[in-house]
């Protein structure tokens, strides 16, 4: 059978959801809408939402417009976003496109938890 | 498969974002042979994705029957990548910066700033539907700047 992508996994700890982006390259169109089409259903009021980026390690400017998408509906909603476990090569595109300030970065889930609370 | 230390190639291709996409996995391949560095690697392969999305979104306007074409010089010093579409172009020295102002928050515009930020070397043809992109191998330059030092 034909591998689904993107493939996401979501859980629910405390007060959060946490998304983990499971595949290592998030490029395609297709991939990217699939990721949107999953993803905002789930913020569907004052959500707390932790994005883990651990798994991947190459993404390209089109996931940063999907970010700021997400990030939007959360911020409509009155929730919070937190971002993780991104990798330095990819922490790099966010330093050069400056989204490093505008999102809140943690080094690991346990951390951005942490700053829910 | 080794590669012989310079390679030259020009690929025309229909402009669609996955047939690209293999050509350029071909061409990181043959960069990977040359030993340049994972970063390098990073690098390319990024700028490469932004060019070749940018040439069939902005420049072929995603008309299959447009081309893009892919040509590069390869070398263990460094590579030449340029990628072209058959767009009207457009002017890359008046393009909005991402970074500024409420920009920050739009949800494209940022690829051609990846382009610069990654490569060595980037310069847009007159009518700008032309990118010509290059990249030192970091390794050679490295060794090269030891050598000089001895």
């Amino acid at each position: 059978m034909e591998e689904v992508k993107p493939r996401i996994s979501v859980y629910y700890a405390q007060n959060a959801t946490i998304v983990t982006l499971a595949d290592e390259k998030i490029l395609d169109d297709e991939d990217i809408r699939a990721l949107e089409d999953s993803i905002m259903p789930l913020i569907d009021g004052p959500v707390n939402f932790v994005i883990d980026f651990s798994s991947v390690n190459f993404l390209s400017s089109a996931v940063l417009g999907l970010l700021i998408r997400v990030s939007k509906r959360i911020n409509e909603n009155k929730g919070r976003l937190k971002l993780c476990s991104i990798g330095p090569k990819i922490y790099d595109i966010f330093k050069i496109t400056r989204l490093d300030e505008i999102f809140d970065i943690y080094p690991d889930v346990k951390k951005a938890m942490q700053s829910l609370k | 498969m080794t590669l012989k230390a310079c390679t030259h190639e020009k690929i025309i291709s229909k402009g669609v974002v996955p047939e690209l996409r293999h050509i350029c996995a071909k061409i990181l391949c043959h960069i990977q042979q040359l030993r340049y560095s994972d970063d390098d690697l990073f690098a390319i392969h990024l700028a490469m994705e932004e060019a070749v999305v940018n040439a069939v979104k902005h420049g072929n306007k995603q008309d299959p029957a447009r081309n893009v074409v892919i040509e590069y010089d390869l070398s263990p010093e460094k590579i030449d990548l340029w990628v072209t579409d058959q767009g009207k172009g457009f002017d890359s020295d008046h393009l909005a910066d991402p970074r500024l102002g409420d920009n920050i928050y739009k949800t494209c515009g940022r690829g051609v700033l990846l382009i610069r930020s990654y490569m060595d070397a980037v310069e847009y043809n007159q009518s700008g539907n032309s990118v010509h992109m290059v990249k030192l191998n970091s390794k050679s330059a490295c060794e090269a700047d030891k050598s000089a030092r001895a």
